[in-house]
């Protein structure tokens, strides 16, 4: 059956082609819909069977590639167009189909009337087709290309409406938001291409498998795997969202609520994650690189946090989420619990898949808006939306036994165990503020009396937006099941599956075997207080007073304002960076170096050779005796070279 | 090698003296009472008139391509027919696909009306 | 008798391109108005002959005692000029009624040159090869000439007859030397013993005139001052069939000759060819930019485009020939769409090829303009196009046999062809749109260019494939 993985990719290809070309001329928003959805949806099927043959599979033997065709061949360096299906990229697969299936299918109701429906749905397909590559590819070039695909999707997505306004830092419209998403994006992928051009003179080749073969052979805290490693995971930071690169998400909130969900939430965004996973081998080999990355994860889970707290917008809310949540698995990666960093991205593409749609759903209701100070009391009028959005915030917030309790908790141990206590204590807080926000959100949204317009009457979702959120919900509640760990008496099936992918990285890192289970019961526990802490605080404080926020702020003074303004890191970017390099530009770049002397000597390069090309017509007499006689010239002239030289 | 292509050499030194020598033998050796009639172009008397460019009709050209191929036809023919024997049914066979070649060629000339006249 | 059937067999392409054309001047004779009886029986005889091609790829060898290459390359270069054919046939269906040369002999001419290409490049004996080079030549002075009421056209007709009259004749006095050099004229036999010749002044003169007989038919510079008067004053479609056709013709039996049989690497054969290609490249880009007919534009890109595969012929080695027998794959598809274009914004005087013609076409005939764009692409060598990995395999073959000034020359002026080429897509897409009427197109027409463009794109996407039937091949 895994033959067969070309055809994963090929249908949402074929989806693409009939709606990019056809979709204008097809005027039933359903057909178009359901030819998306169904593209992804049999995507997810071949990937179903794949999965199920190689359950079947002895345990080593689960790893194959399949060439489709050689692509570039050129001298010694051969790409081809190959996918890879082993445990890890098949889980991926299953969460990119599965997740993506049911955001599509949330679209169709959603994306209603929009005069780009067919242009969405492209958009979306197109996007499953560039993620599938990512994530299948056998080697750098192809996953890079899907990487860039990806990235291009997001930056159509996030300007899809593309003449409506959105504020922010040096931000105005939708558009804007857009290119801030790519630039920043670009500069992840220019280290990521220098770390493929360093792999490929390291090792000679660009497939993993060839890669990781070299790595064997290498000591670890190897300067060059340093360097590949760091440029490599700076590649992550753009398209993860973690410090210094996590600016542009919360601005892509600008672009439709599935899109936030599908792209900004449960799939690309994880793909750096994925990347380093994949790369688990030679990240082994540069500890350096492992400090690092534990360092930035931790920092961006705990900074990202702290902003949630005075965010009023409930996509901005989720979006800091978002990051935050990015920066668990980036701790987990940075400890080595490449296992456990896997299971948040699954358990993180459930939860916050279903929370994003939700808010969708509450938007829809509102009439568009946003800001969870005009909402609450929903409760009654969207009760579907509601249950769905509270279990998937219990399971964000780590209770027991909801998915996202199994695999923070795994995070947080692994942390503590692997790490030091300063990770575990960061993480430990981050969680905290993550319990405290997600129930301010809920409360303010949901609960107490509402405070929105009379003229608004906010109703249920129709069916194809709530089937979704249930089916979210309901792996919101399952997916933790799959990672129970050892002392809790569960066979954490989750890192016997993936233990092949991560063999040589754990070999190279030699990890020593756990502390006593007293430990992990007695963590445990502190993470359950910590989630029932946040809850309880995040719904008492907003549930007597909705305008909670303002008390604390005239409390806090400074600090409540460096939250809610995100540290002003948009600012100090702006500052120091941005307007510089603008002026610069404008000033010296263009005015001088490009007007003058760039501008200049290509004018003149070019006056040149129109006048030599003019020069040279006149040879062409239209005389054929001079023709002739130019034909003799050439030939003494190529006889007397042949004999004389 | 170079020495084999002494009698080529040889032949073009002879035919080039011959040609030289025969030609200025008449001018040498000749009468010579030059007088008006005697030097315009056409001793008759008639006086050239009008370009020497003169078009000529299209159909002879066609007669004088026709006689070309047949001509080349009959150069090919003969060698084949005098090794005849010798080269047998291949040579045959080779021969008449030449053959069919022309017919079909003289077909469109034909059909085309290239030989009428009027 | 066995040994002559086997030998037809295995060079069925040619043999059955020959019968074809004779079935098509036989129809024409017999039959009046039968232009589109014609049309169909070429079309279809080209089609079968192109099977007849891939049938007999695997038959690699020789035949007629050694004369005539079968399979593999003669067969490759064979579906190469039978696409270039057929692709031209169905462009001058609407071109040449519209022009009043609607004459079956038209068909004739263009597949007996198809055979005549065929021959040229499959011949292993000198004299077959320069009965091919004559056989398409000849097809294609009368083809130059066939519009006979346009001055421009019986100029170019006779330009092209009297040059190339003259080149054939250095071309056979080169034969003639090599003869009397080695006692063969085949190829092979010659080849045995080239490290003997390869320092005798006669045999390298010899091989010099060889030289300049391919390097006028692929116009080269400086043999290249017919190509710019004939491309513009032939019918367009015959154009196109020369741009392609010959220059691939040519190219494959100069790469037969010179590169793959005689081995003159790191001889003084290879400085001739490189100061060839370099001239070819500068010539033909600079001069491309001043001129105003797309035609004549066109013309001068191709003597740059010569230039290109001339550094391919320069450089040797397996790499770089599949690289050339690429570029002409992807060069065939890409000038014939370029001046099937041409041929469709043409007017009935033969004249509206102007870069003025162009301007705003994108606004009068959207997929016209976008079919161009694609076609000018390409022959900047824009990725993913075939006209890119073209240029990209030779310049990677250069560098590796040491050829990287070479390389260097090349890039230098594809820059500068990126000015005239992008003049084009701009004129028709950015500016406004002239108060002209909007040309005919017929769907033999869009066929045939969505038939190039699609060529393109696959030979682009899919590098490897193509590159792949080359594999061995010498």
């Amino acid at each position: 059956m895994y033959q067969y993985v070309g055809l994963i990719v090929l249908f949402p290809l074929i989806g693409l082609f009939i709606n990019g070309f056809f979709g204008r001329k097809i005027k039933n928003e359903t057909l178009v819909g359901m030819i998306g959805s169904a593209a992804v949806g049999l995507s997810f099927l071949v990937a179903a069977g794949i999965f199920v043959e190689m359950l079947g599979m002895p345990e080593d033997g689960r790893s194959h590639v399949v060439t489709l065709f050689t692509w570039i061949a050129a001298g010694s360096f051969k790409v081809s167009a190959a996918y890879q299906i082993d445990q890890l990229s098949i889980l991926m697969t299953l969460v990119v189909t599965g997740v993506g299936f049911l955001i599509h299918v949330y679209s169709i109701g959603y994306m209603h009337g929009d005069r780009g429906f067919w242009r969405f749905f492209t958009y979306l397909n197109l996007f499953i087709f560039a993620m599938l590559n990512l994530v299948l590819a056998d080697n750098y070039l192809l996953m890079f290309l899907g990487w860039e695909g990806v990235g291009l999707c997001s930056y159509l997505l996030i300007g899809f409406w593309y003449d409506k306004k959105f504020p922010g830092t040096g931000i105005t419209w939708t558009g804007d938001a857009a290119n801030k998403a790519f630039w920043v994006n670009r500069i992840g992928d220019f280290a990521f291409m220098i770390g493929m051009f360093l792999i490929f003179r390291e090792f000679g080749s660009l497939t993993f498998r060839e890669v990781m073969g070299g790595a064997e052979t290498l000591a670890v805290g190897n300067n060059t795997m340093f360097w590949i490693t760091l440029l490599l995971f700076i590649g992550a930071t753009g398209k993860s969202a973690q410090i210094p690169l996590f600016i542009w998400l919360p601005d892509a909130m600008a672009g439709p609520t599935p899109v936030s969900a599908l792209i900004h939430a449960a799939t690309m965004v994880t793909a750096g994650v994925y990347m380093v996973a994949r790369n688990s081998a030679l990240y082994a080999l540069a500890p350096t690189t492992m400090m690092i990355v534990a360092i930035v994860g931790a920092l961006t889970a705990i900074m990202a946090a702290s902003i949630g707290i005075a965010q009023n917008d409930i996509k901005k809310v989720l979006a800091y989420s978002t990051v935050s949540q990015l920066g668990y698995m980036f701790l987990a990666l940075g400890v080595g619990a490449f296992t456990a960093g896997i299971f948040h991205v699954m358990t993180h593409a459930f939860f916050k898949a279903c929370l994003f749609l939700g808010s969708g759903s509450v938007i829809h209701a509102m009439h568009e808006e946003q800001d969870i100070r005009h909402m609450g009391g929903l409760k009654k009028v969207m009760p579907k939306t509601y249950w769905t959005f509270l279990i998937s915030s219990f399971a964000i917030a780590g209770f027991p036994p909801l998915s996202g309790f199994f695999s923070k908790d795994e995070i947080l141990w692994k942390a503590f165990s692997d790490g030091s206590l300063v990770l575990w204590i960061i993480g430990a807080s981050a969680a905290l503020m993550t319990a405290f926000y997600m129930f301010r959100m809920v409360t303010l949204t949901f609960e107490g009396e509402p405070r929105w317009a009379k003229d608004k009457h906010p109703h249920e979702s129709p069916a194809t937006m709530t089937i979704p959120l249930i089916v979210l919900a309901g792996l919101a509640i399952l997916g933790g099941f799959v990672g129970i760990p050892a002392v809790l008496g569960g066979g954490n099936a989750i890192e016997h599956w993936l233990h092949p992918v991560f063999a040589q990285a754990h070999h190279t890192m030699a990890l020593s075997e756990h502390s006593s289970h007293t430990t992990e019961y007695l963590m445990m526990g502190i993470s359950v207080v910590i989630a029932v802490t946040g809850f309880w605080f995040g719904r008492r404080m907003f549930l007597a007073d909705p305008e909670a926020d303002k008390r604390i702020a005239a409390k806090t003074g400074f600090l409540y304002r460096l939250l809610s303004n995100k540290y002003y890191v948009d600012e100090i970017y702006n500052g120091s960076v941005v307007r510089p390099l603008v002026r610069t530009s404008e000033s010296f770049l263009y005015r001088v170096f490009d007007v003058r002397i760039i501008d200049g000597a290509v004018n003149g390069l070019a006056k040149t050779t129109g006048w030599v090309s003019a020069m040279m017509r006149y040879v062409q007499t239209g005389v054929v005796q001079n023709y002739a006689a130019l034909v003799v010239l050439g030939l003494v002239v190529v006889l007397g070279l042949l004999i004389f030289s | 090698m170079i020495e084999s292509y002494i009698p080529i050499f040889l032949i073009i030194g002879v035919a080039a003296i011959f040609g030289v020598v025969s030609v200025n033998m008449s001018w040498l050796l000749g009468p010579q009472r030059p007088y008006r009639e005697k030097q315009s172009t056409y001793e008759s008397g008639v006086d050239p008139v009008s370009t020497a460019h003169y078009r000529f009709s299209v159909k002879y050209y066609m007669v004088a391509l026709s006689f070309i191929i047949f001509d080349i036809e009959v150069v090919f023919m003969y060698p084949w027919a005098v090794r005849f024997r010798e080269l047998g049914w291949p040579g045959f066979v080779v021969m008449l696909v030449f053959v069919v070649v022309l017919a079909v060629g003289f077909i469109y000339e034909l059909k085309k009306g290239a030989l009428r006249w009027d | 008798m066995n040994q002559l059937l086997t030998d037809t067999l295995h060079t069925a392409p040619i043999m059955g391109t020959i019968v074809l054309a004779l079935v098509v001047i036989l129809i024409n004779a017999m039959k009046k108005d039968s232009l589109a009886l014609e049309y169909w029986v070429s079309l279809i005889g080209i089609a079968a002959n192109i099977g007849l091609a891939v049938w007999a790829f695997p038959l690699r060898g020789s035949a007629f005692a050694g004369t005539v290459m079968t399979g593999g390359f003669a067969s490759l270069t064979a579906a190469v000029f039978l696409v270039a054919a057929g692709l031209t046939i169905i462009l001058s269906r609407a071109y040449i009624e519209k022009i009043g040369v609607n004459f079956g002999e038209f068909f004739h001419l263009i597949l007996m040159g198809a055979a005549g290409m065929m021959t040229f490049a499959a011949g292993t004996d000198l004299v077959v090869t320069f009965v091919g080079l004559e056989l398409m030549s000849i097809c294609l002075y009368a083809l130059a000439g066939i519009s006979r009421r346009v001055h421009k056209s019986n100029e170019a007709a006779l330009k092209y007859f009297l040059l190339g009259a003259f080149a054939s004749g250095f071309f056979l006095y080169g034969i003639a030397l090599i003869y009397g050099m080695t006692g063969t004229t085949n190829i092979l036999g010659i080849a045995q013993n080239i490290a003997a010749y390869k320092s005798e002044p006669l045999f390298l003169v010899g091989a010099g005139l060889l030289l300049v007989g391919f390097a006028f038919k692929i116009g080269a510079v400086p043999f290249h001052m017919w190509v710019p008067d004939v491309y513009e004053g032939s019918p367009t479609v015959v154009s196109a069939f020369m741009s392609t056709g010959a220059k691939a013709a040519a190219f494959a039996a100069l790469l037969l000759v010179f590169t793959a049989t005689f081995d003159f690497i790191h001889s003084s054969m290879n400085t001739v060819l490189s100061v060839l290609a370099v001239a070819s490249m500068l010539v033909g880009n600079i001069v491309a930019i001043s001129q105003t007919n797309v035609k004549r534009m066109l013309a001068y890109s191709s003597i740059g485009h010569a230039g290109y595969m001339l550094i391919g012929i320069t450089a040797g080695g397996d790499v770089s020939m599949a690289g050339v027998l690429f570029y002409l794959i992807s060069y065939m598809f890409t000038n014939l769409g370029a001046f099937g274009v041409a041929s469709i914004i043409e007017n009935a005087e033969q004249q509206g090829t102007d870069l003025e013609n162009f301007r705003g076409l994108y606004y009068r005939r959207p997929l016209l303009a976008v079919l161009m764009g694609v076609f000018m692409f390409s022959l900047v060598g824009i990725p993913p196009l075939a006209g890119f990995f073209g240029k990209y395999y030779i310049f990677v073959a250069a560098i590796e046999n040491g050829y990287t000034w070479l390389t260097i020359v090349g890039v230098i002026t594809s820059m500068i062809s990126v000015y005239y080429y992008l003049r084009v897509v701009v004129l028709m897409f950015f500016q406004a749109p002239e108060e002209a009427e909007a040309p005919q197109v017929t769907s033999g027409g869009t066929i045939a260019l969505l038939v190039s463009a699609f060529g393109i794109l696959l030979v682009g996407l899919f590098p490897s494939i193509v590159l792949g039937w080359m594999g061995g091949l010498f």
